[in-house]
């Protein structure tokens, strides 16, 4: 209820007339739009991630090649790649969702690989001792021993995603993005409302995505939360957020 | 691909090489409004990120270190075509130091974040053998901190420079010149070519910034240090 | 000499790591400060060099109290050697060790000179000059600790047990080419373990400190081993004390016997 009076030519930046006309109209569909666009590459993402972060865990030769066409795909803006795909798919989701895909398992991979080798060596030895195969270890003692560095990634990927979309609107895909578009080309002058309510809505989303990725790491690992930590996992903790502060 | 293949005879297009409008200017206009954000962003948040990690000690050091991982974090959430449009909705248009706003305000975290982080991350028994040799503050920080950190301090000026080069693309739709006008009005003109022209010109200048960072670690990382970081 | 009178360490929240310290630590030996951890040993050894600042009494050094004298240049005239060597990664071994001669403002290439001789002397391969610490084994991480702690010609050495984060066979090494140095050098040492073997070995004189920053007996080892002060000194001596005074009479005789044999040999590199 505060529409501030800093606008141009005193139009406040939020009228909440805007907002009651269109909330289930032009900002539901954005919405709508939004969510499919950022979710869909980070599901696509994970999913090849998980398997090509294993395997460069696995075979340690096949890393520093896959590393390095990741930090290349990371560096490049997604609107040039979201250009470059409207050859291949034309002016479509997927032109938008493949592209953030990419980023997003550029940003997964390296977390499924620092996961993986963050599990102690002793503890996988004792897992082989105990007569653990290589697929039971693997589900039931390496993964969940990883997944705290892979959830790091996970929510920097989501996060970034969800505000990334919006750069769509430059080739008319944007979900919340269309708004801002939308505002900036208002008949009759620049409207500041919808810019406002997609930029509050992207933050929104991104918050809320990243909170509920947090719950659920912290409720696939109990063993984290336990008040004593031991000296090696609090440093791998700090690993962990030092790789997630570098993105 | 024959799409892309055919925008590649943009490249040869007529005036595309002379004039305003032609790749040299643009390019320039690119790189200058980039490195112009890119040397304000460097000011303001590598003495901070230094200064912060530097002085580790007690409650306000742990508050400062909250609010700089925090400020990483929202700046990740911020949209920025929304940020770059209600900047120029909200001043008067066609000054470029509005732009320059959101383009260093996004480029800050990523800087004062790493920069903070690496130097925090120094061994303490680094600092403590170069206090008991009889380091001054600012020898330890300058001699000792910093090269130690520097890995992480070039990952973080890389990221924002990147970032200041995308968001300055994004930017030619609120009236910025430089590469992502081709891309603007490639769309408002219904020619695919200047896009992708445009599209492919970006990327090349985002990878050769990629490169020029990677050869920048390599000459100023001491090789023990590199080492050190190397995985594995 | 250095000297404590009444040297007290109180920390902000009520801990004392040291208790009413009087200390005279005689020039040119080597002077152990032993005890289990908490027992404030660590805190009196920085306290000469102020990396902790007393909170009563005085520390003085070669009769001047350590408070007239700005930290950085009492530091730079007292060589300080850590626990796991905290040598400087991003710098070659040579730009190591002469890292305080250079803070003095002395002339690079004599400096390196300097450092490259040091190198020879506490028994590391000259090849290792342009490597960096993270090449080194943990043993020839501390040999350039305590170069580099030397390369100033301090008259006063701190040592914050420099041999701890190295196996034993190479700790066993690291110790006797340390005690054939400070035969050439005679240094004021002042080292701080918590292995009271390492005292009994290294130390002319031995101070036994007890939880809550109390000293319990100073003496010479000979004496302690003979004649411990309390019950307390009895059990941190343990019941092997026997053995240990008969191994400390052999290791005597040792001793003796490598000073009358021509030049020590210089380890290589057969620390990994």
């Amino acid at each position: 209820m505060i529409p501030a009076a800093i606008g141009t030519g005193g139009e406040p930046l939020l009228r909440w007339s805007y907002v009651r006309d269109n909330y289930d109209g032009p900002i539901w569909e954005a919405l709508r739009e939004h969510l499919v666009l950022s979710f869909t590459p980070v599901l696509l993402g994970l999913l090849i991630a998980l398997p090509l972060g294993l395997a460069c865990a696995r075979w340690t030769r096949l890393y520093p090649p896959v590393l390095a066409v990741t930090s290349v795909l990371y560096a490049i803006p997604a609107i040039g790649l979201f250009v470059v795909f409207v050859a291949f798919t034309g002016l479509t989701y997927t032109t938008v969702v493949v592209p953030l895909a990419l980023y997003t398992l550029s940003v997964l991979v390296p977390s499924v690989v620092d996961g993986l080798r963050s599990v102690p060596e002793h503890v996988r030895q004792s897992a082989v001792a105990m007569g653990f195969g290589p697929l039971r270890r693997l589900v039931q003692v390496e993964l969940p021993i990883a997944l705290p560095v892979v959830m790091g990634g996970l929510r920097v990927a989501t996060v970034a995603n969800i505000s990334l979309v919006s750069v769509g609107a430059l080739i008319g895909i944007g979900g919340l993005g269309q708004l801002m578009v939308t505002g900036m080309k208002w008949p009759g002058g620049a409207y500041p409302t919808p810019i406002v309510v997609a930029i509050v809505l992207i933050v929104v989303l991104a918050l809320v995505a990243d909170l509920v990725l947090m719950l659920v790491q912290r409720f696939l690992t109990p063993w984290e939360r336990s008040g004593r930590v031991s000296r090696r996992a609090a440093r791998a903790a700090r690993t962990e957020r030092a790789a997630e502060v570098a993105r | 691909m024959n799409a892309i293949w055919h925008a590649l005879g943009w490249f040869g297009g007529a005036g595309r090489w002379s004039g305003a409008d032609g790749i040299p200017h643009r390019m320039v206009e690119h790189l200058w409004y980039s490195l112009l954000a890119f040397a304000i962003t460097a000011l303001i948040a590598l003495p901070i990120g230094l200064l912060l990690g530097h002085l580790r000690r007690g409650r306000p050091a742990a508050l400062s270190g909250f609010l700089v991982v925090s400020s990483a974090n929202a700046a990740r959430a911020l949209p920025t075509l929304g940020l770059l449009i209600l900047v120029v909705v909200l001043t008067t248009a066609g000054d470029i130091v509005p732009i320059l706003v959101p383009l260093v305000l996004l480029a800050v975290p990523p800087v004062l974040v790493n920069t903070y982080a690496g130097v925090r991350q120094v061994d303490p028994g680094l600092r403590d053998a170069a206090e008991g040799m009889g380091m001054r503050g600012r020898q330890v920080l300058l001699k000792v901190e910093l090269p130690v950190a520097l890995p992480l301090i070039l990952l973080g000026l890389r990221t924002a420079l990147i970032q200041i080069i995308s968001t300055a693309t994004i930017a030619a739709y609120v009236g910025l010149g430089g590469l992502g006008r081709y891309i603007v009005d490639g769309y408002s003109r219904q020619e695919y070519d200047s896009m992708a022209g445009g599209a492919i010109l970006v990327i090349v200048l985002a990878v050769l910034t990629q490169a020029v960072f990677a050869g920048l670690h390599r000459f100023a990382v001491s090789p023990g240090v590199r080492r050190r970081a190397a995985p594995n | 000499m250095i000297t404590f009178a009444g040297v007290t360490k109180r920390y902000p929240d009520g801990t004392v790591a040291v208790d009413h310290l009087d200390l005279e630590i005689p020039a040119g030996e080597i002077t152990v400060l032993v005890g289990p951890s908490g027992c404030g040993k660590t805190t009196t050894l920085r306290m000469i060099n102020r990396m902790v600042e007393a909170t009563e009494g005085t520390v003085t050094v070669d009769g001047r109290n350590v408070r007239d004298v700005d930290p950085p240049t009492l530091r730079r005239g007292i060589g300080y050697v850590i626990q796991q060597a905290g040598l400087f990664p991003h710098r070659t071994i040579l730009d190591n060790i002469a890292t305080v001669p250079l803070l003095l403002g002395r002339d690079k290439k004599r400096a390196r000179a300097d450092a490259r001789a040091l190198m020879e002397r506490v028994g590391l391969d000259a090849a290792f000059a342009r490597r960096y610490p993270a090449q080194l084994s943990g043993g020839q991480q501390q040999r350039v600790g305590v170069a580099r702690a030397l390369a100033a010609d301090p008259p006063i050495l701190l040592m914050d047990e420099p041999f701890s984060a190295v196996d034993p066979i190479v700790r066993g090494g690291l110790q006797d080419e340390f005690l054939r140095l400070q035969s050439e050098l005679e240094k004021t040492i002042v080292f701080v373990t918590h292995d009271i073997d390492e005292a009994v070995k290294l130390g002319h004189r031995i101070a036994v400190f007890q939880v809550g920053g109390k000293l319990a007996q100073y003496t010479s080892p000979d004496e302690l081993l003979d004649a411990p002060a309390s019950d307390f000194v009895r059990d941190f001596l343990g019941g092997e004390r026997g053995i240990r005074r008969l191994r400390f009479a052999q290791e005597l005789e040792a001793e003796a016997a490598a000073e009358n044999a021509p030049g020590a040999v210089p380890a290589k590199a057969d620390e990994r």
